[in-house]
């Protein structure tokens, strides 16, 4: 019992009282208690620099805890327990304020005059133009979250004085707003990254993969791959208020039952991404957050190339033959939120939401002898063998409930690998499970990846003329105007008329926690170590 | 000078014999890794990601050249010592297999010599009372250590020993989070910190790999308790045994002079065999216990099809066993001086 409760009381008296150890010789603290923490997660971060290709999801906690964005989102109570962003309160982190053209297609941010680099140079109007240039240029996925806002080119941005830094839009949008307070657009040193550029590689794409030059609130004063990184406290960070805690180190451990083991002793303070199963399970002895991810949907896609799922009657056999309280319970451990049952009329635009299907065998067997197909057919059901946690339990209960409507599944397991090529590149699954989330928080911004012909993550090649004029019209259209929520309501009637994605619920994002507070849940689904704090 | 040093001549004949073995390694791990049907540029394109910059990506990645032209690139990096870039970790494949490897080959090798020091008495013991206790607890370690899966076994450890007992440290991978890693120098922590006299580092170091190596340990060492049994048994039934025995000559001689030397060849070959599949089947071991080695690297890899890490790994795997090969055959003519190399 020695070595883990001495390790324990290490915590908790702070660095003060084990002085001999190596930790403290080389990164010594004056520290009080509880001053850090330790998460660990079973993901891998793979880079410091967000931009560069091949960063996994993981990494993107290191642009919003090392980096500053001109805005951020406010703080809101979430569903599940902890905190959550919230999307309709925009609030400042490098900007001090910031003022939009009548047209509304000119942006005008005043930039915090004592806000400063980890090195110490203030940070600047031609830092900001670097990096929104550097986001715009270097293609893949920064480039696409980058246009989702209309940002598109170097040209658009301005560094008019040291402090004033200006964006010009080629049209209005609700989404730019926002989309500068997503991870991708962080202000980098500009100086610091240029020294270390070269001919080949003008935005140090090598440089900053490694050594991060950022405003933010921490620094990363250690990073072994497939280790650990650990985070120290930026003493002079104006981007918000202080963190409470002065190191956090998040440690990668990929087997879910050893974060568990570890969690529940409390040798560590906090299990991020834990499975559903263990956080159901460990809700009564720990404080587990499971939050709904917030614009997403687990879905069964039935595919429009493939012939019998072009009959409407079939897709609502479906929609009224999958057992949702079933896969709710064993795919999500009843975490997250269900998405059947629902009023029939629309009165709202919240989304997701709950459909007006529910598991109705008889009303799916009337559906299935109106339609073509009264003598049911053979199909293959896909599922990814990363996701498989969630998508086998579920493939398993669709299979039996389509057996008895006559559709005779066959389950097809897909390697991690080409399950991305295969499900939204080619889009040739005939029947398969998709869990698409969009990190900007609007039901039109889900509808433009996931309903729109040819797009990503429309992998059911649906095609609706009604519902491509309603996404193209509303996407920019601010939220408040009177013609926003007709539109919106009209497309959510189209698809869950239509039914080429049919939800069957929300996903949560569990965290556990054993001696720390304030976590606050993100859309890019991964930890902001800056509200935490020992308990 | 070569043929008045027959072991001389004879090593560089091997290693001159390892060669086609390493270029059709190069061959197939190319090609193979390019026939996974994966495909990376999309892999690395990122969630949202659209035709176009997945193409982007694809030609930075260098893939839309043609596959010889790629091999021809490769070849000739290969040819300058570099192993690549990773797309993952982004750094060069070198780098990477430089700080894994050692991890995996401390991990790997502590096991291994714990199996020898509990499975080669327990197979003499065995061997010289068939039918005794020590026979049948022989059988029991035995069957228990290879029908046990590597992840059940250390997950049952942690289970009793950390999370019941609370002994064992926690499994956070090669240090508590406490300590910092003794600088690199040979990579092996135990051996790093021993060398710059960090005694407190290389107690947490120690403490971190018990409880793996316990559990590799016991996965390994039953395929050389098996033959170390076996060796014994048919050496202790043969004619120049009983010979000696006829002779007068004392059990402890009979036994470790004659028998056990005689029974060492196939247990040689078996750790030669059970080091390789270790350092492969280290994977679970290395999940389960946070264990930042080779065979998890080599399996994120493949799973993202980052071509340079996956070729690399298989290189240096193969590499690895050339190298090792030859020590066992070294071993063999020490063990045995009527093995020679001058015959071949």
């Amino acid at each position: 019992m020695t070595d883990t409760s001495s390790r324990r009381d290490f915590l908790k008296m702070g660095m003060a009282g084990a002085s001999v150890l190596p930790f403290l010789k080389s990164l010594p603290a004056s520290a009080s208690g509880g001053d850090t923490i330790v998460v660990v997660t079973g993901q891998t971060i793979n880079s410091l620099d967000l931009h560069r290709s091949g960063t996994s999801r993981a990494s993107y906690q290191v642009g919003v805890n090392c980096y500053d964005r001109l805005l951020s989102f406010g703080t809101k109570e979430a569903i599940g327990g902890g905190f959550s962003y919230d999307y309709t309160v925009i609030e400042p982190e490098l900007a001090e304020s910031w003022t939009e053209s009548e047209d509304g297609l000119t942006l005008t941010f005043k930039l915090k005059p004592n806000a400063k680099f980890w090195d110490g140079r203030k940070v600047t109007a031609e830092d900001v133009k670097w990096s929104f240039d550097r986001a715009v240029s270097v293609g893949g996925f920064p480039s696409v979250q980058m246009k989702a806002g209309g940002l598109v080119r170097p040209d658009q941005f301005v560094a008019v004085d040291e402090e004033t830094f200006v964006i010009k839009l080629d049209r209005a949008s609700k989404l730019t707003i926002p989309d500068l307070a997503v991870p991708v657009p962080y202000i980098m040193n500009s100086v610091e990254a240029k020294a270390n550029a070269t001919e080949e590689d003008p935005w140090a794409l090598e440089y900053l993969h490694q050594n991060p030059a950022g405003s933010g609130a921490y620094k990363v004063a250690r990073w072994e791959q497939g280790e650990q990184l650990v985070y120290e406290r930026n003493e002079d960070w104006v981007g918000g208020p202080l963190p409470a805690i002065k190191r956090v180190i998040i440690r990668e451990v990929p087997s879910p039952a050893t974060r568990r083991a570890l969690i529940e002793r409390g040798d560590v303070q906090m299990a991020f991404g834990i499975p559903d199963k263990d956080a159901a399970e460990l809700a009564d002895k720990i404080d587990v957050f499971s939050t709904p991810v917030e614009n997403c949907i687990h879905c069964l896609c039935p595919n429009f190339a493939f012939e019998p799922f072009q009959d409407p009657d079939v897709r609502k056999a479906i929609a009224y033959a999958v057992p949702y309280e079933d896969i709710f319970q064993a795919a999500a451990y009843g975490r997250g939120l269900p998405l059947y049952g629902g009023e029939k009329d629309i009165n709202d635009i919240a989304w997701p939401r709950k459909t007006h299907y529910y598991t109705d065998l008889d009303k799916a067997k009337e559906h299935m002898a109106k339609s073509g197909y009264a003598d049911g057919f053979d199909v293959t059901m896909s599922i990814s063998l990363d996701l498989a946690s969630w998508m086998e339990p579920t493939a398993l209960l669709v299979q039996e409930a389509l057996g008895k409507i006559g559709i005779n599944v066959t389950i097809e397991k897909i390697p991690g690998a080409n399950w991305r090529t295969a499900v939204l590149v080619e889009k040739r699954l005939d029947l398969h499970l998709e869990n698409f989330g969009g990190w900007l928080n609007t039901p039109d911004y889900y509808f433009f990846w996931a309903y729109k012909d040819g797009h990503l993550f429309n992998s059911s090649n649906y095609r609706n003329e009604e519902i491509e004029e309603l996404v193209d019209s509303s996407l920019h259209m601010p939220m408040d105007d009177p013609e926003y929520a007709p539109k919106i309501k009209r497309m959510f009637e189209i698809a869950l008329e239509d039914l080429p994605r049919i939800p069957l619920y929300q996903p949560a994002l569990n965290v556990a926690a054993n001696g720390a507070e304030g976590y606050e849940f993100w859309f890019h689904r991964q930890l902001d170590v800056r509200p935490l704090k020992s308990v | 000078m070569l043929s008045t040093r027959p072991r001389l001549r004879a090593t560089l004949l091997r290693i001159l014999q390892a060669f086609p073995v390493v270029v059709g390694v190069v061959v197939i791990s190319f090609v193979l890794t390019r026939a996974l049907p994966g495909d990376p540029a999309v892999y690395f394109a990122g969630a949202s990601a659209d035709q176009e910059s997945i193409e982007q990506v694809r030609v930075a990645m260098g893939l839309d050249k043609p596959i010889l032209q790629q091999f021809v690139i490769y070849i000739g990096d290969l040819l300058q010592g570099d192993l690549g870039q990773s797309l993952s970790t982004g750094r060069p494949v070198a780098v990477d297999l430089a700080n894994r490897l050692p991890a995996s080959l401390e991990l790997t090798l502590t096991a291994l010599l714990l199996a020898i020091v509990i499975a080669v008495p327990l197979g003499v013991l065995a061997a010289t009372r068939p039918g005794s206790w020590v026979d049948h607890l022989c059988r029991v370690v035995v069957t228990a250590g290879v029908s046990l899966p590597t992840f059940f076994t250390g997950i049952l450890l942690i289970y009793i020993l950390y999370y019941l007992l609370g002994v064992a440290p926690s499994p956070l991978g090669r240090l508590d989070f406490i300590y910092l890693s003794p600088e690199h120098i040979t990579g092996f922590y135990l051996i790093d910190a021993a060398l710059v006299g960090d005694w407190e580092t290389w107690w947490g170091a120690a403490k971190q790999l018990m409880l793996p190596a316990v559990t590799m340990a016991l996965f390994t060492l039953a395929p050389i308790a098996r033959m170390t049994r076996a060796a014994m048994l048919s050496a202790l039934s043969a004619d120049f045994i009983r010979t000696a025995k006829a002779a007068g000559l004392s059990n402890r001689k009979v036994l470790y002079s004659y028998a056990f030397r005689n029974a060492l060849l196939p247990v040689v070959t078996t750790l030669g065999m059970v080091f390789s599949f270790a350092l492969g089947a280290n994977v679970l071991v290395e999940k389960v216990f946070a264990w930042p080695g080779i065979g998890s690297y080599a399996v994120e890899a493949l799973v993202v099809s980052d071509y340079a890490a996956v070729q690399g790994f298989v290189l240096t795997m193969a590499l690895l066993f050339v190298a090792l090969n030859l020590c066992i055959d070294l071993l063999y003519t020490a063990i045995d001086p009527r093995i020679g190399f001058l015959s071949q």
